[in-house]
């Protein structure tokens, strides 16, 4: 069984002047899973879609099964029994479950003319047959939370049977259960001997199913091994040391005034939530996907309609129409799907970070240019985003920075009120614990937080007290001290448990 | 897989909308075209009584017909190249050319005729063809392309036809527009039927799919150039054919007779429910789009309106009915 399934050589690979890998090697083999870690911006994203065959490599070598490849495009590698999802998923948003699930692989008719009922069928057995039949097939993927887009991403490349799987940060925007899932789809294929090569920046995840790590930084390979502690993994990806990687909790403000106050906030998904939320306070919101937390944050930002209930900001009723409104009213949403609900990707970084703060920069209407580069570039310096410069389209930088460039532009706005979901998503170890600190610092100063993570480890951690949604409503309230992410996750899953 | 239990169940079986629901949502613009043709016949009928004391009869029909089949091609043409997130400005050239040539050629018997007619569907695929390896292989911008052809096809067509004239056969127009009997009610069904078929070949789906997002499409295996280029050269043919209907409906030839068509069909395509950011909108719509858009002139025609505002009416109804298409279907999509 220790057959090379995937062998990169020295593979090299530049845009303009940035070098993205510059000679990356390591070895699969059939019935291994195989994971590659490293900071944002090491190389990780683009060495797998040299191996998908969505990009050409300038240098080295690519075995796939043994024998030297020179990829044409990702039906090459599919043809070759290498199957990709992608880090930023490549869903058609406009098109349906089905359509997307069976791309290329249409049920035709009788006439060899593509059928849409046979398509919606066989999808809807798909589904059942991969254990997530509550995804409906002739449901627009536009339609769909982001985590059920990333398990028809991951349904679709499991059920071509892959010989080798690769998966760029899978679980980026999952949450425990779905984890669960996914991991039970992959030992799934190691028992029939194919290779599954994934990344993550969770490194609980990668300790639970992994069977070798590879460690990149800055383009290369530093290290393959079966058995590596995380500190010491950390360590060689970064050339730090993280001490540890959750702040300590800064007690809450005792008399602190109340900043938001929603009671039984009702719309869309969402069915009488209460809460208040104190200025210094870091508040979670935990739960299964799809159970109402996106709702709930688009709500809040004025985004989404609510259709009963009632918001005080700062001890005044309010009632969005738009996100413009919840802004000026000093609430800022850093949403989940940077690809399609943040960032405008051919757009500069610059641009980008300084998006919503526009006006202050302007005089009589014209741009400051001195004073935006300050602003932009103090947002690449204080989180430490990976680019070649500010002037450099945000597009062009992994996945991770991407995240950071969004969490800046917020920052730079100073609203009191940070709704965060699931900032973290995809970014790496050293980052998350800067972000962190950024958050905790935030809220010490007076900010009021609302914290979204699909990781129950982060929210435990991090926040004062934790919200657990469950079909739209609050199922549980957990106060810090003692929150452990055994029981957000318990208590989100109680009913399916008891049932 | 071999097993059919699934090994992990991640979330049984959840509440589904119903298929109807999710068919009218999902074709929401083709309902409402529907909607705005229906309520301009209505309209149309109800002018006409009015003014001529009479109901409107088989002439009306069949005028209204004919008038309508070369904008129905030119609107698909046009949502073809739409759906890949392009736009031809040259619809209009291709016209022109292609009904110059007809004027030329199409002077012998039937199998002159026929042989020729062939050949100038072939020049109208070759116009499309050279669009598309331009923005595809090009990698130039689909506005400046058409733009430029557009120019280049009419500069064309003046040379070929400098003055309007030609003698159609008789027997051509008695195929494609006969006067005295509706052969467009033949044309309509079969434009539908293309269409559904193209819609279920690999093509069409590679068309939406990169309209829809052409990296993501390309990262499935789906090739962006050549679906491109086929999307303008069946473009290209389409227009052709509305070049032809054109040369039917006036017995002869005229190489400008095309030109409004590069406007008017994107406003068919739109009214039809067709998106110009690309991927989402279907022939079919285009189809219904080119008859209210017809209509709204007969209606003006027979409100008598001064032929001078006609055009100020006609922006007038566009905005209203893209604002209030939009609107509703915001409204039954539920959100954003
Ligand atoms: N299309 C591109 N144009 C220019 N630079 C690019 C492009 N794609 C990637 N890069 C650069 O290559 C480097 C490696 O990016 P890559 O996406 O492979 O990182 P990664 O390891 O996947 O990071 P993350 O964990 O954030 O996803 C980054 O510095 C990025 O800015
Ligand atoms: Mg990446």
């Amino acid at each position: 069984m220790t057959r090379p399934a995937v062998e990169a050589v020295e593979v090299g690979k530049s845009y303009g002047g940035v070098a993205a890998l510059t000679a990356a090697s390591f070895t699969a083999t059939a019935g291994e899973v195989h994971a590659l870690v490293g900071e944002n911006g090491a190389g990780k994203s683009t060495l797998i879609k040299i191996l998908g065959g969505r990009v050409r490599p300038d240098t080295g070598v690519v075995r796939i099964g043994g024998n030297a490849v020179s990829l044409s495009g990702p039906q090459a590698a599919h043809d070759l029994g290498a199957w990709t999802v992608f880090q930023e998923l490549t869903l058609l948003p406009w098109m349906t479950v089905a359509e997307n699930l069976l791309l290329l692989r249409e049920t035709k008719g009788a006439t060899g003319l593509i059928s849409r009922s046979a398509t919606i069928r066989d999808a809807d057995a798909l589904l059942a047959r991969y254990g997530v039949h509550h995804i409906d097939p002739r449901a627009l993927v536009e339609d769909i939370s982001l985590a059920e887009r990333q398990t028809i991403e991951i349904v679709r490349a499991v059920s071509n049977n892959p010989q080798i799987l690769f998966l760029d940060e899978p679980t980026s925007s999952l949450v425990e259960r779905e984890v669960e899932w996914l991991f039970g789809q992959i030992r799934a294929l190691r028992t029939q001997g194919a290779c599954v090569v994934f990344t993550s920046h969770r490194w609980a995840e990668i300790r639970s199913i992994a069977d070798r790590i590879t460690i990149f930084r800055g383009g290369k390979d530093v290290g393959t091994f079966t058995e590596i502690d995380e500190g010491e993994a950390v360590r060689l990806m970064t050339g730090r040391r993280v001490e540890a990687l959750y702040p300590p909790l800064p007690p809450m403000p005792n008399a602190a005034a109340t900043a938001l106050e929603a009671s039984a906030m009702s719309g869309p998904n969402v069915r009488g939530v209460s809460f208040s939320l104190h200025a210094g306070e870091v508040l979670g919101v935990g739960g299964l996907a799809g159970h109402g937390h996106r709702e709930l944050f688009r709500m809040l930002f004025g985004d989404a309609t609510a259709t009963g209930g009632q918001l005080t900001v700062h001890g005044k009723t309010r009632r969005f129409r738009s996100p413009r409104a919840a802004i000026a009213a000093g609430i800022a949403l850093v949403p989940e799907d940077r690809k399609t609900e943040g960032l405008l990707l051919r757009m500069s970084v610059r641009d980008n970070a300084t998006l919503v703060i526009l006006k202050r920069l302007t005089r009589f209407g014209v741009l400051k240019p001195a004073e935006e580069r300050r602003a932009a570039q103090s947002v690449v310096d204080s989180l430490r985003v990976r680019t070649a410069g500010i002037s450099q389209p945000v597009g062009a930088l992994s996945g991770g920075n991407q995240q950071k460039v969004l969490l800046g532009r917020w920052l730079l706005a100073e609203c009191q009120i940070l709704l965060l979901y699931d900032v973290t998503r995809g970014v790496d170890v050293a980052t998350k614990h800067e972000i962190y600190e950024l958050v905790l610092k935030l809220a010490s100063e007076g900010h009021a937080i609302v914290f979204y993570s699909s990781d129950a480890e982060e929210l435990a951690h991090l926040c004062h007290r934790v919200l657990v949604m469950r079909e739209g409503v609050v199922a549980a309230e957990l106060h810090a001290p003692g929150i452990t992410a055994e029981d957000i996750v318990s208590a989100a899953v109680r009913d399916h448990l008891a049932a | 897989m071999s097993a059919s239990t699934p090994q992990t169940v991640l979330m049984a079986s959840g509440a589904r909308r119903s298929r109807t629901s999710h068919a009218l949502v999902q074709n929401v613009g083709l309902v409402l075209v529907i909607g705005l043709l229906a309520a301009c016949i209505i309209g149309y009928c109800v002018l006409f009584v009015v003014t001529q004391h009479r109901f409107p009869g088989g002439f009306e029909l069949t005028s209204t017909l004919d008038n309508t089949m070369p904008l129905a091609f030119a609107a698909l043409a046009q949502t073809l190249v739409v759906l890949t997130r392009g736009i031809d400005l040259s619809v209009g050239g291709v016209i022109d050319l292609t009904n110059a040539v007809a004027a030329q050629t199409l002077t012998g018997g039937p199998v002159a005729t026929t042989l020729w007619t062939l050949a100038i569907l072939l020049i109208g695929a070759a116009c499309g063809l050279v669009n598309g390896v331009l923005v595809a292989v090009g990698r130039l911008q689909p506005i400046l392309v058409t733009l430029a052809t557009l120019s280049i096809y009419q500069g064309i067509a003046i040379r070929v036809l400098p003055q309007p004239g030609g003698a159609i056969p008789p027997g051509f127009t008695a195929v494609l527009a006969n006067p005295n009997w509706p052969t467009s009610l033949l044309y309509i069904p079969v434009i539908g039927g293309l269409w559904a078929i193209f819609r279920r070949t690999r093509l069409g789906v590679a068309v939406f799919a990169i309209g829809n997002d052409a990296m993501a499409a390309s990262s499935h295996g789906i090739s962006v150039k050549r679906t491109v280029i086929l999307a303008y050269t069946l473009g290209g043919l389409a227009s052709a054919c509305a070049g032809l209907f054109l040369a039917a409906n006036a017995t002869a030839g005229d190489a400008t007779t095309g030109d409004t068509y590069t406007l008017t069909s994107i406003v068919a395509a739109v009214l039809g429910g067709v998106s110009l950011f690309g991927g989402r909108g279907s022939g079919l719509g285009a189809l219904f789009g080119a008859f209210v858009t017809v209509m709204v002139v007969n209606i003006l025609f027979f409100a008598h309106i001064d032929p001078l505002y006609q055009t100020f009416y006609e922006g007038l109804f566009l905005l209203a009915a893209v604002v209030s298409a939009n609107m509703i279907g915001r409204a039954v999509r539920g959100r954003r």
